[in-house]
């Protein structure tokens, strides 16, 4: 099981400032708890691609913020991911809902093809990963995060549980 | 009104405000300023100007940010506005350039050129306030009134090219990032 609250206390012990978030099956479950939170700014933004952009901004202005967005969203922001997150260097904790992820583990067909160009884009793009299943796997996005400032680059933090109420 | 005219405008009547710029604007705005609040975002992603400026502009709430974007980059990433007029920074103004052509690229025309209306799609999302000048003397004079409204602010400017070869003069970026950073860091203390 995989619980907000324990993802927002990995965020906190990470000094996350901003989230900046276009919602997705993965990160849903945590827009409640998100809101609720009066010591993180909320940036929702329209495409994903707006949030690599948004959040260099707000670490090129001192903040330190962490985007969330999913898989096929990260497929469509490849020209401002190249350009900010790794073009300036910027020590971004990147939180990404893997769509497809649990149902391609399990060896079944994936809903569709986004779980199946995931990891290998990552790997072409230099970014290492973790994969968070369950709360047992939440220390990892603070680890992902620490990694990004040791080497001044984007970091993911991949959500792999999709979220069925 | 050409770009020059429009830049020796802006950069006559600026202050300490943060001035972002991209593409044509970026390669002649620093013949106007030389200022540790300036950053020339050449190479940070086509069309992702405001983006940009809306995480300063959060970021940085006391202290005005002008992005200074052009109609071929605003038409890639139209939904900004929304995010922009959504998080409603009060120190943001997004002024977009309207020479209605892909200067860099030869002179292509840009689509809806002549029929869309980039104010009325700010307004539309919801900005603040709206302007349109296509007159060189009605923005000198608006321009001190416009830059102490509480946004966002959307600012439209009819310009057309400079007449003068665009610089090629590499931009550090990378670098040019990490010294704003710690610039406004400083500024903060």
């Amino acid at each position: 099981m995989l619980q907000p609250k324990t993802i927002i206390e990995q965020l906190k012990k990470c000094g996350i400032t901003h989230v900046v978030w276009l919602p997705d099956s993965e990160s849903k479950f945590m827009y409640d708890a998100l809101q609720a939170e009066t010591d993180l700014g909320f940036i929702p933004v329209c495409r994903e691609g707006e949030a690599f952009a948004v959040a260099a901004g707000l670490w090129m202005g001192g903040k330190t913020p962490v985007i969330l967005i999913q898989n096929t969203g990260l497929f469509e922001s490849g020209d401002v991911l190249r350009a900010t997150a790794l073009g300036l260097e910027v020590p971004l904790l990147m939180m990404i809902g893997y769509r497809g992820y649990m149902e391609m583990k399990a060896g079944k067909q994936p809903f569709d093809t986004a779980a199946v160009y995931t990891e290998p884009i990552l790997s072409t793009w230099g970014i290492p990963f973790r994969h968070i299943e369950t709360d047992a796997d939440t220390p990892k996005i603070a680890e992902a995060f620490q990694q990004a400032q040791e080497i001044s680059r984007p970091v993911a933090a991949l959500i792999c549980v999709e979220y069925n109420e | 009104m050409r770009r020059d005219e429009v830049l020796q405008t802006l950069a006559k009547h600026r202050t300490n405000e943060l001035v972002l710029t991209t593409m044509s604007v970026a390669q002649e705005w620093p013949a106007y300023s030389q200022s540790e609040f300036d950053f020339n975002a050449i190479g940070t992603g086509m069309g992702h100007l405001p983006d940009m400026a809306l995480g300063l502009a959060v970021a940085c709430p006391d202290r005005k940010v002008l992005a200074l974007n052009g109609d071929g980059s605003m038409l890639m990433n139209l939904g900004v506005l929304v995010s922009i007029a959504n998080a409603a920074p009060g120190n943001l103004i997004l002024f977009v350039f309207e020479n209605e052509i892909y200067e860099v690229t030869g002179g292509q025309p840009i689509p809806g050129c002549g029929r869309a209306n980039f104010a009325a799609m700010a307004k539309g999302a919801g900005f603040t306030h709206t302007f349109e000048f296509a007159e060189l003397s009605a923005f000198d004079k608006e321009l001190p009134n416009i830059l102490k409204l509480n946004g966002p602010v959307f600012v439209t400017v009819q310009a057309g090219p400079s007449g003068k070869p665009l610089s090629t003069k590499a931009i550090p970026v990378r670098a040019a990032a990490r010294a704003l950073r710690d610039t406004l860091t400083r500024a903060r203390r």
